[in-house]
């Protein structure tokens, strides 16, 4: 995540290359052999995309008509409701350049993301949400339950199309697969939520009591934060106020959550345990961000290039700095117990 | 335990459910719930733990106890600690994607403290005997495994009762067998009160204490299993048995059953029908490999199939039945030869394929989406280039009246399977292929089904059937394959095949091993030929 935000701040594309060798260095070193842990060609496959889709969306409407022409493609003369808007005509270095500069700088952000995806178990992430917020990490749960079944039963359902010879087009035939899958998908869910009711799932919920005053606890400290953040950005002539208010905010609605959670008594089984590493993992991605953000404010130029004139990117120390501490996890964090090792351990024994 | 005290359940607009049923299901005992398709066995079983009416909507009246703690008051998550359940199919009602988790999850839930919960966790899989699978994602598990896995999180609650609804249907014989032995485990070691509900009698009746019948007309009548099955409409093979002998109470076990028979001294005097030769192949494969990455699900397999013969194709889950006919479809490629009635049905345009080869698919309602089925039937009709209405025309001579206005969706399995038969059937296809066509299906839809398909092969269509079902194969098939492991293990007429092994041989055969009768039709053909001695 940190990497995520150090990508976000900068354009410089021998930064973001370097930090995409660092994340995916991290990936495949320390991915599980688990289903979600193989969907890092995926991601990739994905920023791909992006990056070739927003260069060619430059290249063809244009934007940037100025600086070195590669070649020009035909214009076509839109209508003038459209006016603004041009079909074709020079394509720029620069332009294309500035596309794909912006392009990486999506691409990698997604990559980040996907590589956090990749490393934790999304199920074994809401595991960590507190006790308040149960209601809305079930609902996630339910939905990555619910994604790969889908695929499976669409998968089916096509197959089947087969039998009855394949026919149709249009809409009728996104009909056929649509109408079994949806379904399908209906059915399972409802069944879901019969299994997880004759569990007993929120009967640990005590809605009695004190419910209300923690409600408007929460709702308050809420407002006090959008407020809050608000007036730190567009009003700075309130000083101090906002600060205060600010942190007023996040103990109200740290103090709401807490309340909330009490009222919960289901447990957690073999919780994950917080380890001196997870500290360094999380300083590191900080770290990482922190420099980023140090670079964006004091070498503004080195982090975003400019693409008018045409100019080689350049790299700052810093920049090197952070993006090792980004590939230090592939080294510092113990392995994931796969199913191999596990194999290896117990043959040596 | 468990007490039904007047209860009527009624859904809108229909007839109810139940009606002024009365019961009570004693503590410790194995309840077998019959009925046939649609007598309301899930209702029944849901009103248990009071997701009849609180979650499915419907009325109830009178009121259902389970040790003390009546649905009315009591949700079904606050029942979660008396009743566990576990619906039709697992897979569906799992929450988490690691066994280990699955099992505590239920735990949690009920806020029993981190130490407890993991004690009990390990007891649990070692109930179930699925210790070793504790790190495994769930979708990776067989079928029976999976029930297992199931059943044990809903145990790591410490009910009293579990509910069960169809736990061994999708399972093969096998599997089956693993996962009633973990359920009888509970009722004789542990002491619970179970109450399960399945088609396939004859895999859970020798077990059962009690049985409940649900005539279907809202009357529920609990008894001893021997005298509840010699009236009820539900007929598995050795109440059919006993029906035909005349014997007033129907033997629960196939040692019983061999007991009655050498008491009585009966001596079956059957000479078996000769087997009517096979008319010209009709389809073929020819050293056919499958793979699915890795794994081979076929294994140069080499087999023809001949029209006018229904051939049942037999296996363990995963063996490569499915696979076999989807090829043989063309639906999945794989190296080697398929010919259909002439044809390469992998090189063949879908449409036309339809004209040769005909697959109904385990799950027939993924072949419907239109709303009526009429309307399906015009489609077919347009799909098959039929004049219109022979497909309606076909669903009569199945013996289906179905509505025409109803919705596809709203049929019962037995006439859903129905429709998509003549579906397919439309397209006057020489052969045809069935993947698991009893699944869900009553004893009388499955007698249905087996008339269906000796006419359509004395018609000259050439039927392939995979099933679980020994019972059904024997019935209604004169060939059998069976399949191991993606390779052909036995080949031969479903006489031999079925009696030369305990796992598949139906259970009149078993009755009456060694003389060579197969089902009650045999004894009933020779005219009653049984000599007493």
């Amino acid at each position: 995540m940190g990497a995520a935000m150090a990508a976000s701040t900068s354009n410089n594309p021998l930064f973001l290359g370097l930090l995409l060798t660092a994340v995916i260095m991290v990936v495949l070193n320390r991915r599980t052999d688990a289903p979600w842990a193989r969907a890092v060609g995926a991601y990739l496959t994905l920023a791909l995309i992006v990056i070739i889709f927003r260069v060619a969306l430059m290249a063809l409407l244009g934007g940037r008509r100025d600086g070195v022409v590669l070649f020009t493609l035909p214009e076509i003369p839109l209508p003038a409701w459209a006016a603004g808007i041009r079909f074709g005509g020079p394509v720029t270095a620069n332009a294309l350049l500035a596309a794909g500069y912006d392009g990486l700088r999506l691409a990698s952000l997604m990559v980040c993301i996907g590589a956090a995806n990749t490393l934790a178990n999304p199920r074994q992430a809401l595991k960590s949400v507190p006790a308040a917020l149960n209601q809305l990490s079930v609902a996630v749960i339910i939905a990555l339950a619910l994604a790969p079944q889908l695929v499976e039963s669409l998968l089916r359902i096509r197959r089947a199309r087969r039998l009855r010879g394949g026919a149709g087009t249009g809409w009728r035939a996104v009909k056929a697969v649509l109408v079994p899958v949806l379904e399908d998908a209906l059915d399972r869910s409802m069944r879901l939520a019969a299994a997880m009711e004759s569990r007993g799932y929120g009967r640990a919920v005590d809605s009695r009591g004190q419910a209300w005053p923690t409600s408007l606890l929460l709702i308050l400290s809420l407002c006090g934060l959008v407020f809050s953040t608000y007036a730190l950005l567009s009003m700075p002539e309130l000083g101090r106020l906002p600060w205060a208010i600010l942190g007023a905010s996040v103990v109200g609605v740290m103090a709401g959550l807490h309340l909330a959670g009490r009222s919960h008594r289901s447990t957690r089984y073999r919780p994950h345990r917080w380890r001196p590493n997870d500290t360094i993992l999380v300083a590191l991605g900080v770290g990482a961000a922190a420099l980023a953000f140090w670079l964006q404010q004091d070498h503004y130029a080195v982090m975003n290039p400019r693409t008018t004139p045409l100019q080689w990117p350049q790299l700052h120390g810093a920049m090197l700095l952070a993006v090792a501490m980004l590939a230090l996890p592939a080294f510092i964090t113990p392995p994931p117990a796969t199913r191999t090792t596990a194999h290896r351990k117990k043959a040596a024994r | 335990m468990i007490t039904f005290d007047d209860v009527t359940i009624s859904y809108t607009e229909s007839a109810p459910v139940l009606r002024n049923a009365s019961f009570t299901i004693r503590e410790g005992d194995l309840c077998v719930v019959v009925g046939r398709t649609g007598s309301g066995k899930s209702t029944m079983l849901g009103a248990i733990n009071g997701l009849v009416p609180h979650f499915t909507g419907g009325h109830l009246s009178g009121e259902v106890r389970v040790d003390g703690r009546s649905t009315r008051h009591h949700r079904p998550r606050d029942m979660a600690d008396v009743v566990g359940y576990v619906g039709q199919d697992p897979i569906t009602g799992f929450v988490t994607d690691v066994v280990e988790d699955e099992v505590a999850y239920g735990m949690e839930q009920l806020g029993i403290p981190p130490t407890a919960m993991r004690k009990r966790v390990e007891e649990t899989l070692d109930l179930m005997g699925i210790a070793e699978l504790r790190r495994r994602p769930l979708m990776a598990l067989s079928g029976g495994q999976q029930q297992r896995v199931a059943i044990a999180s809903v145990l790591a609650a410490q009910p009293r009762v579990v509910v069960l609804d169809e736990p061994t249907s999708a399972l093969d014989p096998t599997a089956a067998q693993d996962v009633l032995s973990a359920i009888t485990t509970l009722v004789h070691e542990v002491g619970l009160t179970v109450v399960l509900a399945e088609h396939r009698l004859e895999r859970v009746m020798h077990a059962a204490d009690s049985m409940l019948w649900l005539t279907g007309d809202g009357r529920a009548e609990l008894g001893d299993p021997r005298d509840v099955l010699a009236v009820a409409s539900v007929v598995p093979p050795l109440a059919d048995l006993a029906h035909s002998l005349g014997w007033g109470r129907v033997p629960l076990s196939v040692r019983e059953a061999r007991r009655e028979v050498a008491e009585l001294g009966l001596v079956p005097q059957v000479t078996p029908p000769t087997t009517p030769t096979p008319g010209p192949v009709a389809a073929w494969v020819e050293k056919l490999t499958v793979r699915y990455g890795s794994t081979v699900a076929l294994d140069e397999v080499s087999l023809s199939f001949h029209s006018g013969q229904v051939t049942a194709l037999m296996g363990r889950n995963g063996a490569g039945k499915s696979t076999l006919l989807w090829a043989m479809q063309g639906a999945i490629s794989g190296r080697g030869r398929v010919e259909v009635d002439g044809m390469d049905p992998r090189k063949t345009k879908p449409a036309e394929v339809r004209t040769h080869i005909a697959l109904v698919p385990q799950t027939p309602g993924d072949l419907l989406y239109l709303p009526t089925v009429a309307e399906e039937c015009e489609q077919a009709d347009r799909e098959s280039e039929a004049p219109a209405g022979s497909t309606r025309a076909l669903l009569d001579e199945l013996g289906l009246a179905l509505d025409p206005h109803a919705n596809p969706r709203d049929l019962s399995e037995g006439q859903r399977l129905g429709l998509v038969l003549a579906i397919q059937l439309v397209a006057n296809p020489r052969v045809l292929l069935l993947d698991e066509p009893t699944r869900g299906l009553d004893y009388s839809m499955k007698h249905q089904l087996t008339g269906i398909l000796q006419r359509l092969a004395t018609q000259g269509t050439c039927i392939l059937v995979s099933t679980h079902d020994v019972e059904f194969a024997a019935a209604s098939s004169t060939r059998t394959v069976v399949l191991g492991d993606g390779e052909v293990v036995a080949d031969g007429p479903t006489r031999e095949v079925c009696t030369s092994s305990p796992a598949f041989s139906p259970q009149v055969a078993k009755v009456f091993f060694p003389h060579p009768v197969l089902t009650t039709a045999d004894l009933t053909d020779a005219g009653l030929g049984v000599a007493r001695g």
